[in-house]
């Protein structure tokens, strides 16, 4: 797409093996999603090398787009930069519509017909995550293949109406198995979290027939939850937020995760104490907190 | 009266508050009419009309029975800060609603107008396209909601009324919601963003007004004899998209008639001074939106023209 005084606006994609559509791969969606386009360059160079190898399943093929906006990340802007709006909300596109619609119509195109998708996503509420896999309850959601990554977490929820327009839930509609992988991270790049999303995409690649992969690195047994059933713990007070636990921290009920403190005299207003066992599944992570805002989302044991 | 319907400390000594003015006159039991606006940040023409209303109303107090309650900043952080959306947020906030009590502070403040507005005899919801699009004065109701709320529409005063598909992700919009719970819900579209058409708020103003007047709640009549909208059904709206990237140069205002092959526009390249494309109307019909702001991308929307050609 021409631009009207910036560079053309390309999409690219790397393309593994030869055969069927059998694993597309999306990256940064959004122009902050640098964890995500790190995760994906990862996995170009490291297919790359395995392909060299011939080590790509015969008959199979694997597609990986590590960024559908690099405008925005060339500008420091989560969204399109034009309008705001946001290309993952614009599914399954339409090609004679907005800007951002005909971005997911060509993108749209190019990863239907897979038989499984990952997208490397973020969520709309700033915070830290335990790494997870993430499905939408559609009746088309592959809870058993998702325990294949060997992450932690497998999670389902029920789509909202504004999920709709989600990559992830046309994908599922159009019959391809999607996966929402978050890789804990957003706007920084962090070995460890991006390390283990890369070995877990690896470890599904080589569990479905995908690739002939040599070492797994250590998995887990994935725990599956719905997330209707993680306890929300919000902000009894606005205030500086101090953080005592971390996105995974295992976490006794009375122990304290945080304190809110008063911004201008420094006492605590607030003393953030689970109220069961359980472990950190969601942790806010910006400096300061509004009053109810969602501060922990804890998996009770 | 001054009521806070939603209270909520933010970090630095500072309550975030949403407020509406209750205006009352007469019966207690009477007729409850709400005027909201101010749900994306960078739409101001709410402001003038809800300030219009209750200037008028209040001076004229005798002249109402029932209940006139105005809401003029949903979304108090967008308007302060000249976004759209809510700070911090990602979701534009006429997608989140009912709201959800457990969830968000936007979702939890969705929550709280819904559960403050639904009941009322009439909502208007009052909009005011954003800074890429100029909109003639203009209702907008969901096909599913037709026949119950046009004739409302019909009495605001306004050009058109845009009777437009359902979709999934506008069932997360306020109007949806409350028109889901019964509440009959107008959106009002018009102007521009970023910026106040006093001429179209005076409009509106008089449009609620005899609204109100025909519901009961009003003894005023109009001064002048209010427009009857062109009404829009059955999916016969064309969208003209920029084919390419450029600066789409316009001389026409919307509200107009323009006939099939009329030039709308150009899209040019500034720096080879060449014309990209010639924009044309493809049909005769009504010009109801254009283009504010010249740069383009492929697919931009220029234009919106309500066919005629079958009426």
């Amino acid at each position: 797409m021409t631009s009207p005084c910036r560079d053309n606006f390309r999409v690219k994609g790397y393309r593994f093996g030869e055969g069927e559509k059998t694993l597309a791969i999306v990256g940064a969606m959004r122009g902050d999603e640098v964890q995500q386009q790190y995760i994906c360059s990862q996995l170009v160079n490291r297919l790359t090398m395995l392909e060299q190898r011939g080590g790509i399943a015969e008959g199979k093929s694997i597609l990986i787009i590590p960024s559908c906006n690099p405008f925005s990340m060339n500008v420091n802007r989560r969204f399109w930069a034009m309008d705001n709006t946001d290309i993952n909300r614009m599914f399954p596109g339409y090609d004679q519509g907005e800007t951002t619609q005909r971005i997911a119509s060509a993108v749209f195109s190019a990863l239907n017909g897979f038989e499984y998708g990952i997208q490397l996503a973020s969520y709309y509420v700033p915070g830290d995550f335990i790494p997870h896999v993430r499905m939408l309850q559609t009746g088309y959601e592959d809870v058993e293949t998702a325990r294949l990554f060997g992450m932690k977490y497998v999670t389902t929820y029920q789509p909202r109406p504004f999920d709709t327009t989600l990559l992830n839930y046309n994908w599922q509609l159009w019959s391809t198995k999607a996966f929402s992988v978050y890789a804990g991270q957003t706007d920084r790049i962090d070995l460890n979290t991006s390390g283990e999303t890369i070995d877990a995409i690896f470890r599904m690649m080589t569990r479905t027939g995908i690739i002939n992969y040599g070492s797994l690195g250590a998995a887990y047994e994935s725990i599956c939850i719905d997330e209707a059933s993680l306890q929300h713990i919000k902000a009894r007070h606005a205030g500086i937020f101090y953080r005592l636990v971390d996105a995974g921290s295992r976490v006794a009920s009375g122990e304290s995760l945080a304190h809110i403190i008063d911004p201008y005299n420094g006492q605590i207003l607030s003393d953030i104490k689970a109220t069961a066992e359980g472990t950190v599944f969601f942790a806010h992570h910006r400096p300061v907190v509004f009053q109810n805002a969602l501060l922990f989302m804890i998996h009770v044991i | 009266m001054m009521k806070t319907i939603v209270s909520t400390e933010l970090p630095i000594d500072e309550q975030f508050r949403i407020r509406k003015n209750v205006i009352q006159n007469g019966r207690n039991d009477g007729l409850r009419f709400c005027v909201v606006t101010g749900t994306h940040g960078d739409e101001l023409e709410g402001q003038m009309v809800c300030y219009e209303l209750a200037h008028i109303v209040s001076e004229r107090i005798s002249s109402l029975d029932g209940t006139l309650e105005i809401y003029p900043a949903l979304n108090p952080l967008g308007i302060d800060t000249i976004q759209r959306g809510i700070p911090n947020f990602d979701l534009d906030m006429n997608r989140i609603f009912p709201g959800d009590p457990q969830g968000t502070m936007a979702e939890q403040t969705a929550h709280a107008i819904i559960e403050d507005i639904k009941g009322a005899d009439m909502v208007i919801d009052i909009h005011s396209s954003n800074l890429y699009l100029r909109e003639t004065p203009q209702v907008r109701i969901n096909v599913q909601d037709s026949k119950w709320l046009v004739p409302f529409a019909e009495r605001l005063g306004m050009d058109f009324v845009w009777v437009h598909g359902a979709a999934t992700v506008l069932e997360a919009t306020l109007a949806h919601s409350l028109n889901a719970t019964g509440t009959p819900c107008l959106v009002v579209e018009m102007g521009v963003g970023q910026r106040i058409n006093h001429k179209m708020c005076r409009r509106l103003v008089e449009g609620i007004l005899h609204l109100m007047q025909t519901m009961g709640m009003w003894k005023e009549s109009p001064k002048d004899r209010l427009p009857q909208p062109l009404v829009c059904e059955g999916d016969r709206v064309t969208f003209l998209n920029a084919e390419t990237s450029g600066v789409f140069l316009t001389e026409l205002k919307c509200g107009i008639n323009v006939s099939r092959g009329q030039t709308i526009g150009q899209i040019v390249d500034p720096l080879r001074g060449r014309v990209l494309s010639t924009v044309s109307s493809p049909v005769d019909g009504y010009l109801f939106t254009i283009r504010a702001y010249p740069i383009v991308y492929e697919g931009s929307l220029m234009a919106r023209i309500f066919n005629t050609e079958e009426a």
